[in-house]
């Protein structure tokens, strides 16, 4: 359903405009309509429903149902700033009402202290921009309590001995646990590890208007047709829509902000469905278009003010990237998992959560999930195992044999931020507007590599401590392909080193904010959903104090 | 990492491709002059065809049939594999009209070098068939790996075919693409027809005793 909702003209000045839908925009329209503001949410993607919410794996995944359009908004790569970007697809990400949460895993781990001090802790890193967040575990604490309760996520507290402190149980236990959770348990603890129910941000008991899970297994890469995945678009977009302040406007392309000549945020400037040009005045701007979008709005926005990017005085906008490392290791057993029924994820483990570098020989950490992701038609295209035939009689027989039978163990760990690595415009490439294209840069950290085996060779030993029947795992390569966009607009207190504050302000303009993924400092240990929530509740809570002192006129 | 989304697409994306479609025709008339006909008559949904000729789709379900074929359990054929494919042509993969209209006839070129005294690929014997197809298989077993959103998929005519006959087979038969009759290619693989499931799920979690705390050594397992 899609609720009532005021229509504000565009030329209406009103007090916020966000743009972007997703995990944190999403947030953000709530919490500062809430607060009593009037907000209009600009989202590029359409206004789906669950009732367009389908298992057709060809038409949500091959054409892009949820998600960016490589032919509308192609991309390009170069693995350094030497080399010529050539053409590819770079990124995914969720382009609808609701964002990446409508479609993503719904792995929901909190960040540990660790990630907000590694620095401090560990010294420099050779060759990354490492640094210390301006806030600590301890300021966010409150905001992810809040999103397990407000948003919903199920879980089991205490069940990890590495976890952070909390303030509270999670709101409703963890979902049952899947075939492949209990292999992992068995096998996890006969190695002496601490395997413990997954939290996900799926329900596992009804809310209003939303069902609990019915296992229906199209999870991943799908949206949920019962509102069971907590996305934005079945939470916090409702919500907001329920204060009768805030307007969602899909379909609206921003891309520029503008500024007056006293250097202040005027609103947004957008296309329309029909690809006319709108502006909506505000009186403040909020920009959570993801780790990407975010970055290349700021780029596409230079100005005589600022003519190397909206909010760019540091030079760090779209720079210092991180992705997330790891790895897939995948097996198969000897009776039936039937993993294909449920969500991905039951169980994970955080022992790994903090190596210490001069036992491991390099900087980082991560977690282990047990999982299973595919859907039919792309298991039986990528996840037989290597040297599998390819067609025929023995290709179906090994399909039908471990279609029930396969599982993953997934590694999740650290990306270091590098400078080079980033989000820029491409010189050459155009999209379907006649906008600069987005131009990944990326080369990962050696660091990052070798953790990634290192968490390979952990995710081998689990399975053969289970008695997998077979096991497979690509080799460790560099990445070349963005999913998780973190770190491009880092959070910090020197305006040199930084694009925004603690109060995700910019440091250049008053009345600009940001706050998604390019926000993070670190990138957590592979799951950073939940820290970009937690800190759209916390924005909010400083842009509306900032609203209230009047902090935002310039 | 959650990569993997970046594993997940598994056919180029739409491209331009011839607008019009060929010929339609009705597919258990037309069938009966052909090698296939005992097969069509078996044939649970007959329908129209919205971009083969009837003697294109006897050619392109016999390859089907050999990339999944028909075993102590259905296949391709019994599936309604050829009304996917054909749907698939004139709608999400229009671009690849040209790849099969011109791969068909580089096809019965290969059946006469391999098999001269056969007429076309349909009237060759299966072991023919599997050594024509075969020598179109330019790709190495295992070497693929998990198909990725960024690559760009190959597409020579086998590869085509392949890709699309295993979308056909096991694409949710619900949807609106034609493919998966009656749930075949699922029950084939052992995936259950409901959009719904409660616990227990499979062998492994069938005696759970539900969760219990680790004995708390957590520190000494930190690296």
């Amino acid at each position: 359903m899609m609720l009532d909702q005021p229509k504000y003209k565009t030329t209406d000045e009103v007090d916020f405009v966000i743009i972007g839908s997703g995990a944190a925009g999403g947030i953000l329209a709530k919490e500062l309509s809430g607060n009593g503001f009037r907000v209009v949410v600009l989202e590029q993607g359409p206004y789906l429903t669950e009732k367009d919410f389908v298992h057709d794996e060809i038409k949500v995944i091959n054409q892009d149902l949820l998600t960016n359009h490589p032919e509308l908004q192609p991309t390009t790569f170069r693995k350094t700033p030497q080399d010529k970007a050539k053409p590819q697809r770079a990124l995914v990400y969720g382009r609808l009402v609701g964002g990446t949460s409508t479609h993503f895993t719904a792995n929901f781990w909190r960040f540990h202290e660790i990630d907000f001090m590694e620095r401090s802790k560990v010294g420099p890193v050779a060759g990354a921009t490492l640094a210390d967040w301006p806030i600590t575990y301890a300021d966010l604490e409150p905001y992810y309590t809040k999103v397990e309760w407000e948003i919903g996520v199920s879980g089991l507290a205490g069940a990890s001995p590495f976890d952070p402190p909390r303030s509270k149980p999670y709101p409703m236990p963890p979902l049952p646990v899947k075939s492949s959770g209990v292999i992992f348990e068995r096998a996890a603890r006969k190695l002496g590890w601490h395997p413990f129910p997954a939290p996900m941000a799926i329900l596992s008991e009804p809310r209003p208007g939303r069902s609990a899970c019915i296992n229906c297994g199209f999870c991943l890469s799908f949206a949920c047709e019962v509102g069971a995945k907590s996305s934005s678009l079945a939470t916090a977009i409702r919500m907001a829509e329920k204060t009768g302040r805030c307007e969602i406007r899909p379909n609206s392309y921003v891309h520029r902000i503008e500024l007056d000549a006293t250097g202040r945020a005027t609103g947004a400037v957008y296309f329309d469905a029909r690809r006319n040009v709108q502006r909506q005045k505000a009186k403040a701007v909020v920009v959570c278009a993801n780790g990407a979008e975010t970055p290349r709005l700021l780029l596409l926005s230079a100005s005589k003010q600022f003519p190397d990017g909206l909010a760019n005085s540091s030079g760090y906008v779209g720079k210092n990237l991180m992705l997330n490392s790891g790895g897939v290791t995948t097996a198969v057993f000897e009776e039936p998992l039937n993993d294909y029924k449920g969500f991905a994820v039951s169980r994970v483990l955080h022992d790994f959560y903090e190596l210490d570098p001069d036992k491991v020989g390099f900087h980082g950490g991560g977690g282990l999930d047990a999982r299973f992701d595919m859907t039919p038609i792309g298991f039986a295209l990528g996840s037989l195992p290597p040297g599998a035939p390819r067609w025929g009689k023995s290709f179906k027989e090994v399909l039908s044999h471990n279609f029930t039978r396969t599982c993953e163990i997934f590694g999740h760990g650290t990306s270091l931020p590098v400078e080079n690595n980033s989000f820029s415009l491409d010189p050459d490439l155009k999209d379907a507007w006649s906008l600069p294209a987005l131009r990944l840069t990326y080369k990962d950290h050696p660091d990052d590599l070798k953790l990634s085996a290192w968490l390979n060779a952990r995710s081998a030993e689990l399975v053969e401590a289970a008695g997998a029947k077979k096991m497979w795992a690509p080799p460790v390569q560099e990445q070349q392909f963005a999913v998780h966009l973190l770190g491009t607009c880092r959070m910090g207190n020197d305006p040199k080193t930084s694009v925004i504050n603690s109060d995700h302000q910019t440091h250049d303009v008053r009345n600009l904010f940001l706050c998604d993924g390019s926000s993070l400092v670190t990138s957590g240990r592979g799951q950073p959903t939940m820290t970009i929530e937690a800190l759209a509740f916390r924005a909010a809570d400083r842009i509306t104090a900032l609203a209230k002192r009047g902090d935002l006129s310039a | 990492m959650d990569s993997q989304l970046s594993r997940r697409g598994f056919l180029s994306q739409g491209l331009t491709g011839i607008s019009a479609a060929w010929i339609s025709a009705h597919w258990p008339a037309m069938l009966s002059a052909a090698s296939h006909a005992h097969r069509a008559a078996q044939s649970a949904a007959p329908g129209k065809f919205e971009f083969f000729s009837p003697e294109q789709a006897v050619e392109i379900e016999a390859i089907s049939a050999r990339i999944i074929p028909t075993t102590d359990t259905p296949g391709a054929h019994e599936a309604g594999v050829i009304f996917f494919i054909d749907r698939a042509l004139v709608t999400f993969a229009k671009g690849d009209q040209k790849i099969y209209a011109e791969g068909l006839p580089e096809l019965q070129a290969k059946v006469r070098e391999l098999s001269p005294a056969v007429a076309k690929f349909s009237a060759a014997t299966p072991e023919q068939q599997d050594q024509i197809l075969q020598s179109l298989d330019e790709q190495l077993p295992g070497a693929a790996g998990r198909p990725s959103r960024r690559r760009i998929a190959a597409q020579s005519f086998f590869e085509t075919t392949r890709v699309h006959t295993i979308m056909g087979f096991l694409i949710d038969p619900d949807s609106d693409k034609r493919g998966n009759r009656d749930g075949l290619g699922w029950k084939v693989i052992g995936r259950e027809p409901e959009h719904m499931f409660q616990p227990p799920f499979g062998y492994y979690d069938k005696d759970y005793p539900g969760w219990q705390p680790n004995p708390a050594d957590a520190e000494k397992t930190k690296s």
